[in-house]
């Protein structure tokens, strides 16, 4: 006779069948039998306890960005279930493989309006790569092996399951299930040779090539594919936020970051390149600008894992559908050596004229208080480019994302497509459990660290080695800068008047140092390396620091604006 | 991005409770009107079939079809104009059967849309019709000008595709002999 398990027994087997050993959850009601049966596996599943259901998911999303593992979110049903929607979606227009497991009342009470019900797979539905109810215990074992194979196959996403309370209760007779195919799914398409031919014959005829590296890259694990991708003819390559770290920073063929507040070379040269290739990216419109004036001149090649990408919002020359690991080899193994560097060199006057009137006044200011920029360097030279960059979002996140550097891949996570306020700290605990021994630094803003301020409890049970850099403003500093540039200097509710982050810190045990003028920089950096554990940096910083360069919206991507 | 015309995408999907909601929602993010949708089971054993018909220009009908079949349950999502399928509705007419008595124009109208009665009743008669959208619409004006309709109701639109017969039996064909094929690679 087989062993019976109820199904929250079934779950901690699946999971751990999964190679799981880290969760991020918070209890309730609905998910109690689940967190009964974790109390005898909690030596083998490690639960992070958070402060708040979003940062359970933020930190699985941090997680699963450093480890290329999934990420585990644990929950209860209705406003446990809720909380977590904001990370769902980010996880979703990021990519970003999670699954999480909320409870769910009875199937008997299931559309009743019970206590703490919410159609989650309803609302979830739009915002997931696939969402189902666990309605029966014996459906455990295979909804969780599907939800691991969805969430990290093909194009990665967050996955739902909605675990109602019978199926957690019942007992089942229970088998380890390893799901790795779906009939109606097709993760990864076969790749297409003849665009793969197309795509080369292209790129060996360009004169002034260009290559755009997105996160894709990252997530197909294919960093040493473009890498000998873009050496083999000489190919400069610039990157989207979310793919910065695919390339070391000082690599000669890395002409920086794209978009908005990206580098002054890439953006231009995007519209006088002829051929323009992108890999793993999804032109989103803080990369393109005014998209009707986006490399109209240029052929372009997009290599991509999703068919909904190819032709979505920039039309494709050539679409190299499949894995980029398999089609960038392909691809490279067709091309001649060429030399571009008269092409190569054309950079160098956008180089010097951004360094020249942005970079040089962001990292040495000739005004008295410290600017974001030179926070961000120091702490990036004092960790030898070699740490993990997480991000809240907004100007700390573009001052981080321009001026940390990077030797490493799997080096920066950040909310980029949804633009996540409250994102970061979260994802900076996630993160130091996905690499153990890797530094991870947080850059964030006085808005966004009180929008997951109660997560610093989190830090202080775990005590997770996260270094916050606080870059404290006293603004919600992204907002003020637009509204200083387009609307008039019209500062409508964003001054914001601050706790003091020492007495928190010191509330929490955390040790912290404030940093205002530009000599107690360097030492304050040394002091949170040199402290075991997490500690706080609050950089007091210009308080009307802009991000520079800008293409505005609704502009072209060449039209950037080096002054404001 | 062009003109917009009339789109009719033929959806294969698992038999999944929620399914049509996904549909759906993806037509709801681009504010795209659905004209008519049919839902049923297809020819294939535990896999249904949607027939949506939805004015659209080209580019955006293609995104349309691309961000549904993306969706882990869709099979398949393809798209046709009008000349690429073979399509037909149902019609019921519900009339006042004194008013069609007394008005005899009417039921020669009927037999020219080669409608017919299938019910008739001291006080209402029913007339059905299939055929294109267009002759179900003109004999409805013509019916109401002839003040006789007392209910109207239309199916939405059924296709059949002109160039192929249901491409979904060789695509699920295909997906599981490369299963098989890959797996007896790894090992």
């Amino acid at each position: 006779m087989e062993e019976m398990i109820t199904g929250a027994e079934a779950l901690m087997r699946s999971l751990e069948h999964q190679g799981v050993e880290t969760l991020f959850g918070y209890p309730g009601g609905s998910i109690m039998p689940v967190f009964d049966a974790l109390y005898d596996h909690r030596d083998r599943l490690r639960h992070i306890l958070v402060r708040h259901e979003q940062g359970a998911v933020h930190a699985a999303q941090g997680f699963a960005r450093v480890s290329g593992r999934v990420g585990v979110c644990l929950v209860t049903s209705g406003p446990g279930a809720t909380n977590t929607i904001t990370g769902i979606a980010d996880a979703m227009i990021d990519s970003t493989p999670v699954v999480v497991i909320a409870g769910q009342v009875s199937t008997a009470f299931l559309g009743t309006d019970a206590f703490q019900e919410v159609d989650l797979v309803g609302v979830t539905q739009p915002i997931s790569k696939w969402s189902y109810q666990i309605r029966r215990a014996e459906d455990v074992a295979w909804a969780v092996s599907r939800a691991f194979y969805i969430a990290r196959s093909g194009r990665p996403g967050p996955v739902v399951l909605d675990f109602s309370k019978n199926a957690q209760v019942d007992k089942a007779a229970y088998a380890p299930a390893d799901v790795d195919f779906v009939r109606s799914y097709l993760p990864v398409p076969e790749p297409d040779m003849e665009a793969v031919r197309q795509a080369a014959e292209l790129i060996n005829a360009a004169r002034r090539p260009l290559v755009l590296v997105g996160q894709g890259v990252e997530l197909g694990n294919a960093q040493e594919e473009l890498r000998a991708f873009i050496e083999k003819a000489g190919l400069p390559a610039a990157s989207t936020l979310l793919g910065l770290s695919v390339l070391p920073s000082g690599h000669p063929l890395n002409k920086g970051m794209l978009g908005m507040h990206g580098n002054l070379g890439p953006n231009v040269k995007t519209n006088e390149c002829d051929v323009l290739v992108a890999v793993g990216m999804r032109f989103d419109d803080r990369v393109t600008g005014r998209v009707e004036d986006y490399a109209r001149q240029a052929k372009v090649v997009h290599f991509d894992i999703d068919p909904a990408e190819l032709n979505k919002n920039v039309r494709a020359d050539v679409a190299v559908l499949g894995d980029c690991k398999e089609t960038l080899a392909a691809v490279t193994a067709l091309l001649q050596p060429r030399d571009h560097s008269e092409w190569l060199g054309s950079f160098a006057p956008c180089e010097q004229e951004e360094e020249q009137r942005v970079i040089g006044p962001e990292l040495r200011p000739q005004h008295e208080a410290l600017s974001m920029g030179e926070v961000v360097r120091a702490v990036s030279d004092a960790v030898h480019s070699d740490a993990v960059l997480v991000t809240d979002v907004g100007q700390n996140q573009m001052m981080a994302a321009r001026y940390f550097r990077y030797s490493r891949p799997r080096s920066i996570v950040t909310s980029g497509g949804l633009g996540t306020m409250g994102f970061g700290l979260p994802a900076a605990v996630g993160a130091t459990f996905g690499q153990k021994g890797r530094t991870v630094c947080l850059f964030t803003g006085d808005g966004g660290l009180q929008m997951s301020l109660q997560e610093l409890g989190t830090v202080m049970e775990q005590q997770a080695p996260v270094k916050i850099i606080l870059l404290n403003n006293n603004y919600l500093g992204n907002v003020r800068q637009w509204q200083a540039m387009f609307f008039a200097r019209r500062y409508s509710f964003t001054p914001m008047a601050n706790p003091d982050y020492l007495q928190i810190a010191a509330a929490y045990g955390i040790p912290a140092v404030r940093a205002a003028r530009r000599e107690e920089l360097a030492e304050a950096v040394a002091r949170m390396l040199a402290t075991d554990g997490p500690f706080l940096l609050e950089a007091r910083v210009a308080e009307e620091g802009n991000v520079l360069p800008m293409t505005p919206p609704g502009a072209r991507v060449d039209e950037m604006l080096l002054e404001c | 991005m062009g003109d917009k015309k009339l789109y009719t995408l033929i959806v294969h999907s698992e038999n999944i409770a929620g399914l049509l909601n996904q549909v759906t929602a993806v037509f709801t993010r681009r504010q795209i009107n659905i004209e008519s949708l049919n839902v049923s089971a297809s020819s294939i054993e535990g896999i249904h079939k949607y027939t949506i018909t939805a004015w659209a220009d080209a580019g955006t009908i293609e995104k349309v079809a691309r961000q549904i079949e993306k969706k882990i349950d869709v099979l398949q999502a393809h798209y046709f104009t009008d000349d690429e399928v073979y399509s037909h509705e149902i019609a019921l007419y519900k009339l006042s059967t004194p008013l069609l008595q007394a008005a005899p124009e009417a039921s020669r109208t009927i037999r020219r849309y080669a409608a017919r009665i299938v019910e008739v009743n001291p006080v209402f008669s029913i007339a059905e019709k299939n055929g294109d959208s267009a002759d179900i619409t003109a004999l409805y004006r013509e019916l109401q000008a002839a003040g006789c309709v007392l209910q109207f109701v239309r199916s939405g639109r059924v296709a059949i595709t002109t160039s192929c017969f249901e491409r979904v039996n060789e695509y699920l064909a295909w997906r599981e002999e490369k299963y098989q094929r890959d797996k007896e690679e790894r090992i």
